[in-house]
């Protein structure tokens, strides 16, 4: 009976669409809002995958995520380097500056400051130069993104048609002279601000002048040695906190978490693409089995087992929700290929599809449930009365 | 008019008696109410031969067909259809003894209207565990017997009331049943079709082990059957042939 099952379900052409699209919408609106808030959690923390040198992030214990900036002593870098298994450690600078473009216009941009010596933490791709450049004077690399939109220079100095930043370019940070020395591709902050990158030393000569400029310390482990051990030892002996990469990153996004009211507004949008698929595939579902509640009790009179009626309304129900699945995450894919990413974060890691897939099962399972029970209850003998 | 249907269905060893019903009761409960359907009903119905259940509204044709064709369980009294008691068996096996035993035609006919006739007419076949093709196949001539060849692969939907009811006993009959229950077989078709569909019901009751029982209100037909029975209160009241009726009309 399988193929009958399915001859039945693609044959209410009306209903077979409108429950299509129903579970298509809903498993969109599902997995395109929560690929949206995966996006935007991962700008929270973009810096951190963008700079995969550090085994540890060190900084002070008050901090609560990565731009919640709690500056410390320089001391702190050689405390860290003293720490038996810490191969290597340097500081890091990052802060919010004023940045001047010379078409006058204004701009907070978000400068990182490298290690001057070992220039670890820089960007994760150059376009343009090379990371050496840094050690050139006054010298600076800018963010792709950046130099098209807020460095985009309405009027050029040279004159012309506006253009984007480019290498040679000279900015003043903070009043002091920057030349753009190179063009980087990094993660979109959560700010949405330009990033700049430049040396340690450059960055605390433009950062307004402050007792403690070290941001936080990065540290890499010698081989061998226990991560959590020299945790242990760094909170021990310097009071400061660190964390690897994978900790500072849940740190950050568990601070969005719990401190905004993001994951509530994108959550309200993902319940209520559920209850679409609820409202109408569910519903449509539940309303295509009770139409064929007289075919099926037809069936049963005829002999058509318990096993077999259950058989074809659950073959009706997953065909349904994969078809219906297969589409919206196609739109959704499709969605996310077409939108620009730096206008809207947009990240689809695999646990989308699979929540979505489960809303899915959860909508098409309880519709072909209370079915299967109307199914089950079908008294044969009501054949007869019409 | 119909082709004739031909006896090629699998010959049949059975009882002379295909129903045998005594003092059957049934008692439906709708809370405190208790509404008796059947007060004791006898009926025996002989292989070969073509039974109409008559009489008014409510008075236990369509409880008393379905207890035979073991869809509803009885209250009380005696039952056995082609040697069998139905509400002995398990609800399995009651099932799978409606399957072969039992062919059914619906007033409403319940044709799947996205399944062509062919597919329809096939579902018996295919509930029994034959695959499609072969089930097809068979379909299609019990079509052409019942004058539908050629149109196999149509919609029920583009059929007249006539040829649906068609398909429905072509789909009762292609499993070869030994019993075939017809609820109101003609009162959705108009005088001259249901007269026609009536004939075909006959002439297929009237093959070697089989037994037609048919619920209607329709005494056009009833000159088609062998026995009329009527039925009162829940009691079968009086039994007419034809020739009685005639004579009583005379």
């Amino acid at each position: 009976m399988p193929i009958f099952a399915l001859k039945m379900l693609f044959g209410d052409s009306a209903r077979f669409y409108g429950m299509l699209l129903g579970l298509a919408f809903s498993t969109l609106l599902i997995s395109q809002q929560a690929s949206i808030f995966v996006g935007l959690m991962s700008r929270t923390f973009g810096f951190v995958t963008d700079t995969p040198q550090p085994d540890l992030w060190i900084v002070d214990p008050a901090q609560r995520f990565l731009d919640d900036n709690k500056p410390l002593r320089s001391t702190a870098v050689q405390r860290v380097r003293s720490i038996e298994g810490i191969e290597w450690a340097v500081p890091l600078f990052k802060g919010l500056l004023v940045v001047n473009l010379p078409d006058g216009k204004r701009q907070m941009s978000q400068v990182i400051g490298i290690d001057d010596a070992s220039l670890i933490a820089g960007p994760p791709f150059m376009l343009e130069g090379a990371l050496t450049d840094l050690r050139k004077p006054d010298a600076i690399i800018v963010d792709e993104r950046a130099t098209r939109r807020e460095f985009k220079m309405i009027n050029p100095p040279e004159g012309g048609e506006p253009r984007p930043l480019r290498v040679g370019d000279t900015l003043e940070l903070n009043d002091r002279r920057a030349e753009v020395v190179g063009i980087c591709k990094a993660t979109q902050t959560f700010q949405s601000q330009p990033v700049i990158y430049t040396t340690y030393s450059r960055a605390t000569q433009y950062a307004p002048m402050e007792r403690r400029m070290v941001t936080m310390v990065l540290a890499g482990l010698a081989p061998g040695v226990d991560e959590a051990q020299i945790i242990k030892s760094i909170a021990d002996r310097t009071g400061l906190s660190a964390f690897n990469g994978e900790e500072f990153a849940d740190k950050t996004v568990g601070y969005w978490m719990r401190e905004t009211g993001i994951p509530i507004n994108f959550g309200t949008a993902i319940v209520l693409g559920f209850f679409v698929g609820v409202a109408v595939a569910g519903q449509m579902f539940y309303n295509f089995v009770l139409d064929n509640l007289k075919y099926f009790g037809a069936m049963k009179a005829m002999g058509a087992s318990r096993k077999t009626l259950l058989g074809m309304v659950f073959l009706q129900a997953s065909t349904i929700a994969v078809l219906g699945f297969g589409l919206g995450i196609g739109m959704t894919s499709a969605f996310g290929l077409t939108v620009p990413g730096e206008r809207l974060a947009f990240r689809m890691t695999w646990h989308i599809p699979l929540i979505a897939a489960g809303a899915v099962i959860i909508i098409c399972t309880a519709s072909a449930a209370i079915g299967m029970w109307r199914v089950l209850r079908l008294d044969p003998a009501d054949v007869f009365k019409g | 008019m119909f082709s004739k249907v031909e006896s090629n269905m699998t010959p049949i060893t059975t009882p002379e008696i295909a129903v045998r019903a005594s003092g059957v009761e049934k008692v439906y409960v709708s809370g405190d109410t208790n509404v008796v359907a059947l007060r004791g009903a006898d009926l025996e119905v002989h292989c070969g031969e073509v039974v109409i259940l008559a009489g008014p509204s409510g008075c236990g044709k369509t409880s008393f067909i379905s207890i035979i064709a073991g869809l509803l369980a009885r209250d009380g009294g005696k039952l056995e259809v082609m040697g069998e008691d139905p509400q002995a068996l398990s609800t399995e096996a009651r099932t799978a003894w409606r399957l072969r035993t039992v062919g059914f035609v619906f007033q409403q006919f319940n044709l799947i209207p996205t399944l062509s006739i062919a597919e329809n007419a096939a579902i018996p076949l295919i509930l029994q565990g034959m695959d499609r093709r072969s089930a097809c196949v068979k379909a299609r001539e019990l079509l052409n017997q019942v004058g539908l060849g050629g149109r196999e692969q149509s919609s029920p939907v583009r059929l007249s009331g006539g040829q649906q009811q068609r398909v429905a006993i072509a789909r009762a009959l292609v499993n070869s049943p030994k019993i075939l229950v017809c609820d109101e077989p003609t009162s959705a078709l108009d005088g001259a079709t249901g007269l026609r569909v009536m004939e075909l019901v006959a002439q297929v009751g009237r093959m070697p082990g089989r037994a037609v029982i048919v619920v209607s209100h329709d005494d056009r037909i009833y000159h088609l059957a062998d026995r009329i029975i009527h039925m009162d209160d829940g009691r079968i009241d009086r039994i007419e042939t034809p020739a009685s009726l005639r004579n009583a009309h005379a």
